[in-house]
Formats: structure tokens, C-alpha cells, sequence
């Protein structure tokens, strides 16, 4: 398969303070990547430098062997690859409908018909399809978190970045949005989630990346990580969880 | 009858009768001045305080960098003269001043709208700006994420969302405007303050003309400030909405199909 992003030598730094060094990891098309790690571990800033949110002080991302970081069509780029936030970001001025269609129309230029089409097609696919008309304010989390997936799905992006996509959510929400990103899963989306449920990123991916103090500590396939972790902070990582 | 009444509501009948029409000619263009005034005055405010906030990254060339830089310090200059001095001294500076100093006629209404435009633009482009930056930053990563530009993000996401915000702040220009155009009496706009002074010293009916006066002030400001709540409220849109279908189960069952072509991923 072929590898749809590749991260080289990627390093952040906020002043003096260096939150990602040296990161080197691909994501082959039709992959889930799940990056686990304690907070502050850079997991999240590594996401954001994906979808160019934040400026990558040196190193390379490359999409389909593009270096992003000195390309001009940041949009175009970032239309692309999409992204699922911990706050989920919904449009407070728009319902969800429109918050769906948005993008389908202003950025990717779709006549109003399509895109609605396709919109009522992704929230129906969320679960979402009876509150159309709701505004972001009156939804619970876990709906605004399924219609933030359904917003970024709809612009047909090659990836699809998750921030923590339920670290906002109770445990019930936290099931309804975790269901609707498996199902992603086994239709073959590709996907870098950055998760906290230990137990999802086990079920849901194919590779796994555990992060700590802004390195790649130790990677690999969820057995490898998760029932044979070679490095002792893995293994202390994971305790921890397991342990609860 | 053109004798003047004793008493005081004696007084104002005649007075409203006498002048009645030339009250109300001069709360017209008061009013007519301070709304178009506040209307061109925040789109002003909106202009300058959208360039104010455009984002100036390292990644720009260079010569995008000193020009987005040199309009921010001119608007800056423009915000903070109009800002810090005196409206009636700009009245005077710009209508009589500059006809002497650089020969510019301009005529009287010109100067009116002018000054109370570009008055209200200074103090909205502070308040457009605030409003901006009000807005969570997560509403802009959620428009850059699906590849907005900047000039899209702020068109469909940030503006109608700080508009609603500052809505208050407009509707307190409004008022303010509608008050403060009587400083244009100094050049010679006939507006409800200048039109008061002439009524009241020709029977020398100072108390009951300014009474009047202040009632037709104070109806024109309670007018418009309920008037912008409506407005307010109806920004907020509706408190409920309806599910678009009452089948709770339909929404598990797959009814709609990918239009036209298949769902891809690669």
C-alpha cells in the first residue's frame, strides 16, 4: 500500500520549549494510526502540524510525496485532509445542515443541490440526519462530536485527523462517537487518531505510535504495543490504564 | 392669535402649533444624518477592523508583509485621530477649515454625513475588531480545517457571529449619533437643536421649546434602541427546532444513498 503522509524529521519548538523533536512516521492509505500518550506528551501539537494549524519549526510532512510545508495551496491541502477537534468546532452560527454544506459549497465549489444531497447523506451516517435544523448550542456533545465528523467526511478528505475526538464527552457519548469512528474504520477510511481510550485504539487500528515527552517512544502493531510493549515506559503508560 | 399663553402647557400648545412642522423638519434630519451616518459608519468600521485583523504570517512575501503592515498603521492613524478629538471641532476643521486652507468646498449636507460617517467609522472599527476577536479561535480551525481561506472564514464564520455580538455597540452608536448631531449646528445644519434655538428665542419660550425637544430626543432613542432588541432577538433565530423526521429508528436504517457516485476513499 502506498503511504499517503509522510512525517520526516518533523520538530516544534514554542520558543525554547521543544514540544516535538525529530518525529518520523507514515500512514499508509487506508491505515488507522492511533497516537496514544500521556498529555503534554505533544500528541495533539503533532495532529496540528499535520493539518498545518500549526507552523512545523523544521522537517518535512509530505502527502503523497508533496512537501506541504513549502506548498502554496494550503487550502487545497487542507480540504484534503480532514479534521475532527476535541471541542468539536461546529459553526455557532449555522445549523447543522449548513454547517456540513459549507465547505461542500464555498470550497469545493458544489452547486447548493449536491451538496445537500451529500450533507443529508454523511448526517444520516452519524446519526445525525433528524436534527438538521438544530443549532450547535441545543445538540449534547456527543451529537455536535457526530456532526463535526459528518462535516469533515463530507468533504471527502484522503485522511481524516481525530484530536482527541472524546476527551469532551461522558461515557455514553464517548460510546456513540466511538461507534461511528469504527464503523470509518472498517469501511477503509484513513484515519491518525489521537485517543485516550486505550481499549478503542486497540480494536480500531493497525498501527499505534506512543508518544512521550515529544519523541516516538515506541511503535508498532496494537499486539506488539499493547501485549508486548518492549520499552519500560510503555509498559508503565499502559499499566496505568489497565489498572483503573 | 399670535399672543404668547402665561402658563406653561399654554405655552407648548403654541408653540407645537406655531411650530410644530419645523420640529419635526428638524428631528428628520437628525435622524436622517445619524442613520446614515451610523450605517456608512460601520461599514467603515467593518473594512478597517477585518484589514486590522488579517493575519500576518512569516510565510508571506515580503512585499505583502510591508503593504498589509503600511494600511494598519494608516488605519491605525485614521481610528486614533477621529477618535481623540472633538467632533465639533472636526465640523469646524473640515467644512470651514479646509475651504480656507486647501480650497475644498465642500457643501454642508457632504460635510454632515461626512463627519458623522467617519466619526462612527473610528469607534467601530475598534468595536468590529473586539467583536472579531470575541470569537473562540476553534471556530477558525474548524473553517481552516475544511480549507476555508482567511477572507472565507471571516465572510461565512467570524463576521455574522461578531455582528451579533457587537450589536449592542451599534445600537449605542446609533443613539450616540442620533444625540451628537447637533454639534453640526455649528456649521449650519438645520437639525432639531439648531431649529429649538430659533424657535425658543424668537418669543424667548426657552424652557417649553427645549422641553419639547428633549421628548422628541428621547422618543427617536427609545424608538431605536427597542427597535435594534427586535433586531437582536430575531439574529438569535429560533429558540426550538423540529426533527426533521419523528421516526427515532430511521436514522439507523440507511435510507439515503450516496448521490450520483459512489462513496471513495482511496
Amino acid at each position: 500500500m502506498n503511504e499517503i503522509i509522510k512525517v520526516e524529521h518533523l520538530s516544534k519548538k514554542f520558543g525554547d520549549h521543544e514540544v516535538l523533536k525529530d518525529i518520523n512516521f507514515s500512514v499508509k492509505s487506508g491505515n488507522v494510526t492511533c497516537i496514544i500518550g500521556s498529555s503534554g506528551s505533544g500528541k495533539s501539537t503533532l495532529l496540528r502540524c499535520i493539518n498545518l494549524l500549526e507552523t512545523a519549526t523544521s522537517g518535512e510532512i509530505l502527502y503523497k510525496n508533496e512537501n506541504v510545508l513549502t506548498s502554496k495551496k494550503i487550502s487545497s491541502y487542507r480540504a484534503k485532509v480532514g479534521m475532527v477537534f476535541q471541542g468539536f468546532n461546529l459553526f455557532e452560527n449555522m445549523n447543522v445542515l449548513q454547517n456540513c454544506k459549507i465547505g461542500l459549497t464555498k470550497v469545493l465549489k458544489e452547486d447548493k443541490e449536491q451538496a445537500e444531497k451529500e450533507s443529508l447523506y454523511f448526517l444520516e451516517k452519524v446519526g445525525m440526519l433528524p436534527y438538521i435544523n438544530a443549532k450547535p448550542r441545543q445538540l449534547s456533545g456527543g451529537q455536535k462530536q457526530r456532526v463535526a465528523i459528518a462535516r469533515a467526511l463530507a468533504m471527502k478528505p484522503d485522511v481524516l485527523l481525530f484530536d482527541e475526538p472524546t476527551s469532551a464527552l461522558d461515557p455514553q457519548m464517548i460510546g456513540e462517537v466511538l461507534k461511528v469512528i469504527k464503523e470509518l474504520a472498517q469501511e477503509g477510511f484513513t484515519m491518525i487518531i489521537v485517543t485516550h481510550e486505550m481499549a478503542f485504539a486497540r480494536d480500531v487500528s493497525n498501527y499505534v505510535i506512543y508518544m512521550k515527552d515529544g519523541v516516538i517512544c515506541e511503535e508498532g502493531s496494537p499486539e506488539e504495543i499493547f501485549n508486548n510493549p518492549k520499552r519500560e515506559e510503555t509498559m508503565e503508560f499502559l499499566h496505568r490504564f489497565t489498572n483503573l | 392669535m399670535n399672543t404668547l399663553p402665561q402658563d406653561f402647557f399654554g405655552r407648548i400648545v403654541f408653540i407645537i402649533q406655531k411650530y410644530g412642522f419645523t420640529l419635526i423638519e428638524g428631528a428628520g434630519t437628525t435622524l436622517i444624518i445619524a442613520l446614515i451616518g451610523t450605517i456608512v459608519g460601520c461599514l467603515i468600521g467593518f473594512v478597517v477592523g477585518v484589514i486590522q485583523t488579517i493575519p500576518i504570517s512569516k510565510k508571506d512575501n515580503i512585499f505583502k508583509r510591508i503593504f498589509v503592515r503600511l494600511i494598519k498603521i494608516v488605519l491605525d492613524i485614521y481610528v486614533e485621530v477621529f477618535r481623540g478629538t472633538p467632533m465639533m471641532v472636526q465640523a469646524m476643521f473640515i467644512f470651514y477649515g479646509s475651504a480656507i486652507m486647501f480650497n475644498i468646498r465642500m457643501d454642508m449636507w457632504t460635510a454632515a454625513y461626512f463627519i458623522v460617517s467617519i466619526n462612527t467609522g473610528a469607534y467601530m472599527a475598534e468595536t468590529v475588531r473586539g467583536g472579531i476577536l470575541s470569537i473562540p479561535e476553534g471556530q477558525t480551525e474548524g473553517a481552516m480545517a475544511i480549507g476555508m481561506t482567511h477572507f472565507q472564514t471571516m465572510l461565512y464564520v467570524i463576521i455574522p457571529q461578531a455582528l451579533r455580538n457587537i450589536m449592542p455597540q451599534i445600537g449605542n452608536n446609533l443613539i450616540i449619533n442620533i444625540k451628537d448631531t447637533c454639534v453640526l449646528s455649528s456649521i449650519g445644519v438645520v437639525e432639531l437643536f439648531f431649529v429649538t434655538k430659533t424657535v425658543s428665542g424668537a418669543y424667548y419660550t426657552v424652557f417649553e421649546a427645549y422641553s419639547i425637544t428633549m421628548i422628541i430626543y428621547l422618543i427617536m432613542t427609545v424608538f431605536f434602541s427597542k427597535l435594534l432588541r427586535l433586531f437582536e432577538k430575531k439574529l438569535n433565530g429560533p429558540e426550538d427546532y423540529s426533527l426533521s423526521t419523528t421516526d427515532t429508528l430511521a436514522y439507523t436504517s440507511g435510507m439515503l444513498k450516496y448521490p450520483d457516485k459512489e462513496v471513495h476513499h482511496e
